[in-house]
């Protein structure tokens, strides 16, 4: 019984680490939020370079064939670097491949996702429904060998940079909202679709509107059996709810090392102020929340991994205490800078306002917590 | 990472389950509700049991008459006694002393003291809190003056946790006055049979009495009871008080685990308006939220000994899990009095009392949580000192 990382993991996260203190500053976080793209495809290379856009893609097709737990770990430094790029989305998106691809599209896809070539992304969401199955109603109606699809995706990170959107429409309606779901390989490119970047609260990751209209998607371009989407989509989703988990709780844990070094030096009343009660125990519930979100999130992350009995409980328990935590340690700690906190210049708001994004990603903690109480109660 | 038990130590689980099922008996199950005065003998009766079957303290050397189990096996054992719902026994002799006499104890000490803690002949209870020393414990001031061969005692300890059951006590005591308060303090073992010793229980919010003043009138130690060196005494106290805070708790995230399943029946069983609890949707989240909670403390007590096995030294993590449980435990209690609605106003004996009770007690019980062994706010200013690094 080892509930701690292995020599390995731990490797991976020092390498992690020591990029993203070099490529990933949050002076470079800024320029990211002024660019058109919001995010560097010199920097995507880079990593690329190092294997982690195929971290989690079997080795016969170009990928490093690692599991989830490397996946948090990865992840948990992402966070702590508020990284503006798709990373975890196209590594989800290549999971749907891996899911229910047929052999040609995982030849056609996962290598050029692997060397960076290929940046991929999830549609989910819509106007007027979100994280449930009833919400999606994207319509595809048989055409030819395909279909033809009309709709909106809403909530599609980095839709403007990626050359696949792995989405999830409706080809029938079911006698429940989880049958009829189809999973598709839309080409942004292709005809009828429009790619709109949204004006988002995080500005360092973009969020896009998707709109389909009347697109033409062949066969080949059917991820799985027609109407078969959505347990697809649920293991992904297990997965990709485990990760932001662990972007959260990097994230939480940047934020508070910078809270506890600012309560240090900051003098008022001639004592720093993380000598006062007030400040120093709100420091000690952050660590405590952190301790027991990252439990969470590294028992998820084994939990789903394993696929042991209790999985989908342990991914909602992790994303919804995660949730909590990032979003409570943040605003803490703009408690705790004062004044400077509150300013554009100072890096805190950053990390606030990715939690805030974190959360709604997926479920929310309020959504995640019902969701336990429909799977234990 | 890897969560699965190597074949030997399932095997010790197998055989730890395989005795516990043989040898507890179903009405002594921890969870039934009681008064205290039938727990007290459940308790005691269980230790001598638990010493008949070879189980009495695993985690003490083998010389001293324990296993010399690992973590993990310590780990297993409590696991197994909180799924049988074992009673957890008198733990003070075993628990604290113990360990504290195999780091500083004499020979003579260790033969005459630890054998019969083994057997569960001898309860010990702890004598560090006084009336003005609590949180500032080193501000202790009962005091001892050495006469020839022996300390001679005058003071007062207050809350000592079974008192009135104790045969003896290790306290700390002042033996010096002119020094800074830490080292001044020493740590002895009184024998409360010894002349000029009176222990008062206190009844407490629950109404019954688990803890004790005890009042000290020239009371006549033998020097021999001084553990470790005279005006030591703070540093030997602090190994008594790791124990307390680092091992105790290995076997409550599944006894949290069971509480919570209780929990959630009295949420399906209990009824509002011709509605169950457990479909309203604010009870959802709040139970929800003690799942989550229940099960990141287990995450947080399988990673701490994670780390010990690794070989990092029991640090001021047993204040985060203490912090953790405690204010958990409290939500918890609050979240049944909270779904039993006006019944929560009903105690143990009352006609229309919901599962005899026992929610009330245990609402009230986890006040204490949050104060014993460190209160809240010392833990955070640890925590906050100790791994963050904070100024005092
Ligand atoms: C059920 C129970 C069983 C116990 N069993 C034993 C036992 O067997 N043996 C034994 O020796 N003792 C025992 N105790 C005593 C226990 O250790 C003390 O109650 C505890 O250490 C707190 O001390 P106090 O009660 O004097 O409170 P105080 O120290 O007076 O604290 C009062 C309040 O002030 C706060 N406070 C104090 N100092 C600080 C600070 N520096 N910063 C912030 N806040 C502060 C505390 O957190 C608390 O909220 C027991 C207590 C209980 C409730």
């Amino acid at each position: 019984m080892n509930f701690g990382l292995s020599e390995e993991q731990s490797m991976l996260k020092k390498t992690v680490r020591k990029f993203m203190e070099d490529r990933c500053p949050t002076t470079f976080v800024r320029e990211m939020m002024a660019d058109a793209g919001g995010y560097s495809p010199k920097q995507w290379q880079e990593m690329a370079e190092l294997g982690w856009m195929g971290l989690t893609i079997p080795e016969e097709y170009d990928g490093m064939g690692m599991g989830l737990v490397e996946l948090a770990v990865m992840m948990e430094e992402m966070g702590r670097a508020v990284l503006p790029a798709p990373f975890v989305e196209t590594l989800m998106a290549a999971e749907a491949l891996l899911q229910a691809g047929s052999a040609e599209q995982k030849k056609e896809y996962l290598p050029r996702i692997a060397s960076g070539e290929l940046i991929a992304t999830l549609a989910m969401d819509e106007p007027e429904g979100f994280w449930e199955a009833a919400a999606i109603k994207a319509k595809a109606v048989p055409e030819g060998d395909g279909y033809k699809v009309s709709g909106t995706k809403l909530f599609v990170p980095y839709a403007n940079a990626a050359g696949l959107i792995v989405t999830a429409v409706r080809t029938a309606e079911g006698a429940a909202p989880e049958e009829g779901i189809t999973l598709i390989c839309l080409d942004p490119k292709a005809p009828g679709v429009t790619v709109t970047p949204l004006k988002t609260m995080d500005q360092a990751y973009r969020l896009c509107e998707v709109q389909m209209d009347g697109v033409a998607v062949p066969a080949a371009r059917v991820l799985g059996e027609a109407g078969q989407g959505w347990p697809v989509l649920e293991k992904v989703i297990r997965k990709y709810i485990v990760a932001l988990s662990a972007e959260m709780v990097g994230g939480a844990e940047k934020a508070m090392e910078m809270t506890v070094q600012y309560a240090k030096e900051r003098v008022q009343f001639g004592k720093p102020i993380g000598s006062f009660q007030a400040i120093k125990h709100r420091c000690a519930d952050m660590l405590v929340d952190i301790e027991g979100s990252r439990g969470s999130l590294y028992y998820a992350a084994w939990a789903v991994e394993n696929d042991v009995p209790g999985a989908d409980l342990a991914a909602s328990a992790a994303k919804a205490y995660c949730s909590d935590t990032y979003f409570k340690v943040t605003a803490g700690s703009i408690q705790c800078f004062g004044g400077i906190g509150f300013t554009w210049e100072h890096d805190i708001h950053l990390f606030f306002k990715r939690a805030k994004r974190l959360e709604t990603t997926c479920g929310d903690a309020t959504f995640h917590r019902e969701r336990i109480a429909e799977l234990w109660l | 990472m890897d969560l699965t038990f190597t074949p030997e130590d399932q095997e010790f689980r197998e055989r730890v389950r395989e005795w516990v099922q043989k040898n507890l008996p179903e009405e002594w199950k921890d969870s039934i509700p009681r008064t205290q005065e039938e727990r007290e003998i459940i308790n005691r009766q269980w230790d001598k049991k638990l010493y008949e079957g070879g189980w009495a303290a695993i985690a003490w050397p083998k010389e001293y008459g324990g296993m010399g189990a690992t973590l993990i096996q310590q780990l297993i054992f409590n696991e197994e006694m909180a799924m049988a719902d074992a009673p957890e026994g008198l733990m003070h002799g075993k628990g604290m002393l113990g360990p504290t006499l195999f780091k500083f104890g004499t020979e003579e000490q260790k033969k005459k003291h630890l054998p019969p803690i083994l057997r569960g002949d001898v309860v010990w209870c702890q004598g560090f809190s006084e009336p003005n020393a609590g949180s500032d414990l080193a501000a202790l001031q009962t005091r001892a003056v050495i006469d020839g061969d022996h300390l001679v005692i005058n003071g007062q300890k207050v809350w000592s946790t079974w008192g009135y059951l104790a045969d003896w006590c290790f306290a700390l005591v002042r033996t010096e006055n002119t020094v800074p308060k830490h080292r001044g303090i020493t740590y002895v073992m009184i024998d409360l049979k010894t002349p000029g010793v009176t222990v008062r229980p206190l009844d407490q919010i629950t109404g019954v009495h688990d803890f004790c003043e005890i009042f000290f009138e020239d009371v006549r130690v033998p020097l021999e009871n001084v553990v470790g060196e005279i005006n030591r005494g703070w540093y030997v106290a602090m190994t008594t008080l790791t124990h307390e805070r680092s091992t105790a708790y290995l076997g409550h995230p599944i006894r949290f685990r069971n509480q919570l399943e209780r929990l959630a029946d009295l949420a399906r069983n209990t009824k509002r308006n011709g509605r169950p609890m457990s479909e309203d949707p604010v009870i959802r989240q709040k139970l929800a939220r003690s799942f989550i909670e229940v099960e990141s403390f287990k995450h947080i007590v399988y990673r701490t000994i994670s780390s010990r096995v690794r070989g990092e030294e029991p640090g001021a993590e047993a204040s985060m899990a203490k912090l953790y449980y405690s204010e958990m435990l409290q939500r918890m209690t609050e979240l049944a009095m909270e779904i039993e609605g006006p019944y929560s106003q009903l105690v143990r004996n009352s006609k229309w009392a919901l599962v005899e009770g026992d929610w009330q007690y245990q609402f009230l019980y986890a006040r204490a949580a949050t104060i014993a062994a460190g209160t809240s706010e010392v833990q955070r200013n640890i925590l906050a000192e100790h791994i963050l690094g904070l100024p005092r």
